[in-house]
């Protein structure tokens, strides 16, 4: 509130200014620097180079199947997140705690043993690979195999972002609409998702610039079949261990110009959190004070 | 020790928290700061504890200036509303803390800090709770420790701000009492702030009011009561029936109905306000003396005291008596009777002047 | 549900969105968790031990889990000096920072890999300066902690940043009261109420650095022995078609990495039970 106030419970101003500096330097060095580098190096031979760079098949090719994956795993990741929180945010049952580590559980594997765990089920010499073998269906070192590592890596993003919030908003609000008469389609649609669509919209860009970027998993998967089973992260790869340093940047690009907007969304989305919080506050506030001016 | 505050201001932006305050604190007192929320209290409190700074004005310690003391070095004990218990720390651990910071040099020995410790803790008669977290206990029980931490280090002011805010009324009750006790025991100057006129009046020494950065009055709590300087605090004291009217020559007049005030009323305005508390307001079926008229709209009949409400005939206004079991019993009141309001004692402030007086 | 023992509620859609998760969670996590143990069932102690205990093995998961500790340690350091700078100093540009913390989480772990790379090289950006100084940071186990430290920071400043927001300014205010100076309040006051969530933030951070891949394989130069790490010797192990050996590896990082999971959620317990119901 005032200049006094801080006096009190902060550091003298060189100790401030002191820490400033050295998180600055910091975040610059580590955060600041590869981001600029990203782009520099796509456009360190001029923009021809770089557009050239983008419309060529292959990294066409990686660009849609990139976007083809995001489209199919991102709806099926929400379908399953919004389940599972409603499973567990509105309802008591045994094995709850169990099931939300479950849930977890993708969080803490490395997306290559994720990669493997695929190989040891689909992949030829796999669990159920002779039965696939048989019936003509090729999963591994194919979109399907991409697809399927993609939806693992990004399993918990939703159901994380929408558990606690569900949980702290309550369900009062759609008792009081069953009690008005709505049915359970009606509650959901017209009193949940109005709740938790800024929580929901959070999870679903996490999920998807997961999707998009995932490397270690998909490249254990992919087989790395150019113009085929590439996505903008393989194809980046195998750019870079060519020495095309134009070509990999230019693809890296638009992968950070994508971290780029989902930072932006997100910073957003928590404003406008922010603001919704801060405005009840004030109200709240101002609801107290009221009657005092009276006098 | 007496604290000296002298033209005290202090604005937030726009808003004047306090306008040029001055209040002098005896040594010993047990001080209530009473007044609504938004009024300067709390601003007041944390300015002598040194937790804000004012704009212009003094805080003196004993005749010394203290305005620009740093807390750490004022030796004051203070304690907040929510406690501020050091959640990590045992109930052991945040009764020392201001002990163990203290430098090397001033610091008492280990064996001593847990004597003063234990001795302080039986005190506020919680020694059995020495090793248990702030969590675990009762929010009584965490206001008695936040008091014990703030006396460990020996402070000459005890500070206190909305001390029984947060707890719910029983047990607010019996802090109260003992924070009475408490202080007749070790008599240090205290200072505590409130919004609740009940707790001011039954637990202080003298109550200061205030409202709006300005103080209204200061006095002994049945001085405040029996004799309210101002309008606000007259409302602010409790419940309270106001009549418009006109005051001159000794008598006020409301509508028909004339008043006499008695000799030492000279004053004269024709917008006078009287203020009759409801047990001050007797109810009769004769007009002698009457303040005004009213229909009987509603008859609470429970508990010791039967309130009566008036419809006042004229304006409609809600006019509220208290009435004993008896009196009630022997005028045989019915809804719907018409009857007249005098007055045992009246408060009477003319609009222009800050002038009052009163008829017992 | 009687099997479940569901409370009853007026709410309906249990049996839908259980049945869809359950369904969904077999399928994408379980099924492929069980192929894994049912491959490990299949290596026989002896086995294990002859692939685990190989000196490349052995060298890669002390690296995985030297570098990640290092860099753990250095973003503890750092994860808090920036969540305390966010939460309690005004400085021109602070939105943009804070929105800038959360870049490792945003931008593809590949990205940052060649990012890091480029600038570290002898001939990059950075690296330049370093060269002569004797400091070759791309292509070993230092180029690593680097990577990782950029890959963690978010674990440590995003935990640690609600717990140091939340706490009461009032409490720091009782502590001047009582005498203590800036420095005391930090080391008794602030910091053991921040502790759990540093120790927390920094054990996330570490488990995540254990199993990255995509942004240590380009800065790391993979040399065997010096700066292979363990999830590169999984892909070349199921490169090589040793599924099993690939199997070995996986179980003992999974193993290393549910201790890890485990302490986080002790961790947790421990510290709302001491700190736990009001204020």
């Amino acid at each position: 509130m005032s200049s006094a106030n801080h006096t009190l419970t902060t550091e003298a101003p060189w100790v401030r200014r002191a820490l400033i500096a050295v998180a600055l330097a910091f975040v610059t060095l580590f955060l600041l620097i590869p981001l600029i580098a990203v782009f520099w190096e796509a456009l360190a031979k001029g923009w021809e180079l770089y557009l050239a760079a983008l419309i060529e098949p292959e990294a066409w090719s990686a660009i849609k199947l990139t976007l083809l994956t995001a489209a199919i795993a991102v709806p099926l990741n929400v379908v399953f997140g919004v389940a599972a929180a409603w499973a567990i945010a509105r309802f008591e049952f045994r094995g709850k705690s169990l099931f939300t580590t479950l849930i977890d559980l993708p969080f803490s594997v490395s997306p290559v043993v994720a990669g493997l765990m695929y190989m040891l089920l689909f992949g030829a010499q796999g669990w159920l690979g002779p039965w696939l073998a048989e019936h003509d269906i090729k999963l591994m070192f194919a979109v399907p195999g991409i697809v399927l590592a993609t939806v693992f890596v990004t399993f918990p993003f939703v159901a994380r972002e929408l558990i606690p919030l569900m949980q702290a908003q309550g369900q009062d609000e759609e008792q009081a609409a069953m009690v008005l008469g709505a049915s359970g389609w009606q509650t959901f649609w017209k009193v949940t998702i109005p709740n938790i669509k800024w929580g929901l919209l959070y999870g679903v860009i996490l999920t998807n610039a997961r999707a998009m970027g995932e490397f270690g998993a998909v490249s254990v998967v992919s087989g790395h079949i150019r113009g085929e089973t590439n996505t903008i992260p393989l194809h980046v790869e195998i750019l870079y261990n060519e020495y095309n340093f134009v070509g990999a940047f230019a693809c890296a690009s638009i992968l950070a110009l994508l971290a780029l907007v989902t930072l932006l969304v997100k910073t957003l989305i928590e404003w406008r959190i922010a603001r919704q919080r801060e405005g009840a506050k004030e109200r709240t506030l101002e609801a107290r004070l009221a009657p005092v001016s009276t006098h | 020790m007496t604290i000296d505050i002298r033209n005290i201001r202090k604005t937030f932006g726009d808003f004047v928290a306090l306008d040029n305050v001055d209040l002098t604190i005896a040594s010993g007192e047990l001080l209530a700061l009473l007044g609504p929320s938004g009024c300067g209290k709390t601003t007041l409190l944390r300015i002598v504890a040194g937790l804000e700074r004012p704009d212009s004005g003094q805080v003196l310690f004993s005749g010394q200036d203290a305005t620009h003391t740093h807390v750490s070095e004022r030796q004051v004990g203070f304690v907040f509303q929510h406690y501020a218990l050091f959640r990590h720390m045992t109930v052991f651990d945040n009764v020392a803390f201001g002990l163990s910071v203290k430098s090397r040099k001033e610091r008492p020995s280990k064996e001593e800090i847990r004597e003063r410790v234990m001795k302080l803790l039986k005190l506020v008669q919680l020694d059995w709770l020495a090793d248990a977290y702030p969590s675990q206990l009762s929010g009584g029980q965490r206001q008695r420790i936040a008091l014990a931490r703030s006396l460990a280090v020996e402070p000459k002011v005890l500070l206190l701000d909305e001390p029984f805010g947060a707890l719910d009324a029983k047990v607010r009750k019996d802090l109260r009492r003992w924070l009475r006790d408490l202080h007749d025991e070790i008599h240090i100057t205290s200072v505590f702030v409130t919004h609740d006129q009940e707790e001011a009046l039954e637990v202080s020494d003298r109550v200061v009011v205030m409202d709006h950065g300005h103080i209204e009055q200061v006095g002994r709590p049945d001085d405040i009561y029996e004799s309210p300087a101002t309008p606000f605090v007259t409302q602010f004291l409790g419940d309270v029936n106001l009549f418009h009217g006109r005051v001159d020559g000794g008598s006020l007049t409301i509508g028909d109905y004339a008043h006499s005030l008695g000799q030492q009323h000279a004053g004269q305005s024709d917008d006078a306000v009287a203020y009759v508390r409801p047990h001050d307001l007797d109810v009769s079926r004769v007009a002698d003396g009457a303040l005004a008229a009213g229909t009987v709209e509603h008859i609470h009949a429970v508990g010791p005291v039967v309130r009566i409400e008036l419809a006042q005939i004229g304006s409609g206004e809600t006019i509220e008596a208290a009435l004993t079991k008896e009196r009630y019993r022997e005028l045989g009141l019915m809804l719907g009777d018409t009857v007249y309001v005098t007055p045992k004692k009246v408060a009477v402030f003319l609009k222009d002047q800050a002038q009052q007086d009163y008829v017992i | 549900m009687s099997l479940l023992n569901r409370q009853h509620s007026v709410l309906p859609g249990f049996g839908l969105s259980f049945g869809i998760s359950v369904v969904w969670l077999s399928l994408i996590v379980l099924l492929p968790f069980a192929a894994l143990v049912l491959m490990s069932t299949k290596l026989g102690w002896s086995a294990f031990i002859a692939t685990v205990g190989a000196e490349r093995v052995i060298a890669s998961l002390k690296l995985s889990f030297g570098a990640s500790a290092i860099a753990a340690l250095i973003n503890a350091v750092f994860g808090f000096l920036l969540a305390w700078v966010l939460v309690r100093y005004p400085f021109p540009g602070k939105r943009f920072i804070d929105a800038l913390i959360d870049l490792p989480f945003a931008l593809p772990t590949a990205v940052a890999g060649i990012a890091l790379t480029t600038l570290y090289a002898p001939n990059g950006w950075i690296g330049q300066y370093l060269a002569p100084l004797g400091l070759k940071v791309a292509f070993t186990p230092l180029g690593i902690v680097i990577a990782l430290v950029f890959i963690g920071l978010p674990f440590v400043v995003r935990t640690v940043q609600p717990v140091l927001e939340d706490l009461e300014k009032e409490l720091e205010e009782a502590a001047t009261c009582l005498g203590a100076s800036r420095g005391q309040i930090f080391r008794r006051v602030i910091f053991p109420a921040a502790l759990p969530a540093l120790i927390t933030g920094t054990t996330m951070a570490f488990a995540r650095a254990t199993g990255e891949f995509g942004s240590v394989i380009f800065i790391a130069g993979n040399i065997p022995l010096v700066s292979e790490i363990a999830p590169l010797i999984i892909i070349s192990k199921l490169d090589q078609y040793d599924y099993l050996g690939a199997t070995a590896v996986a179980v003992v990082m999974l193993g290393l990495s549910f201790v890890l999971l485990f302490a986080i959620n002790a961790i947790q317990w421990w510290a709302a039970r001491r700190h736990g119901g009001g204020r």
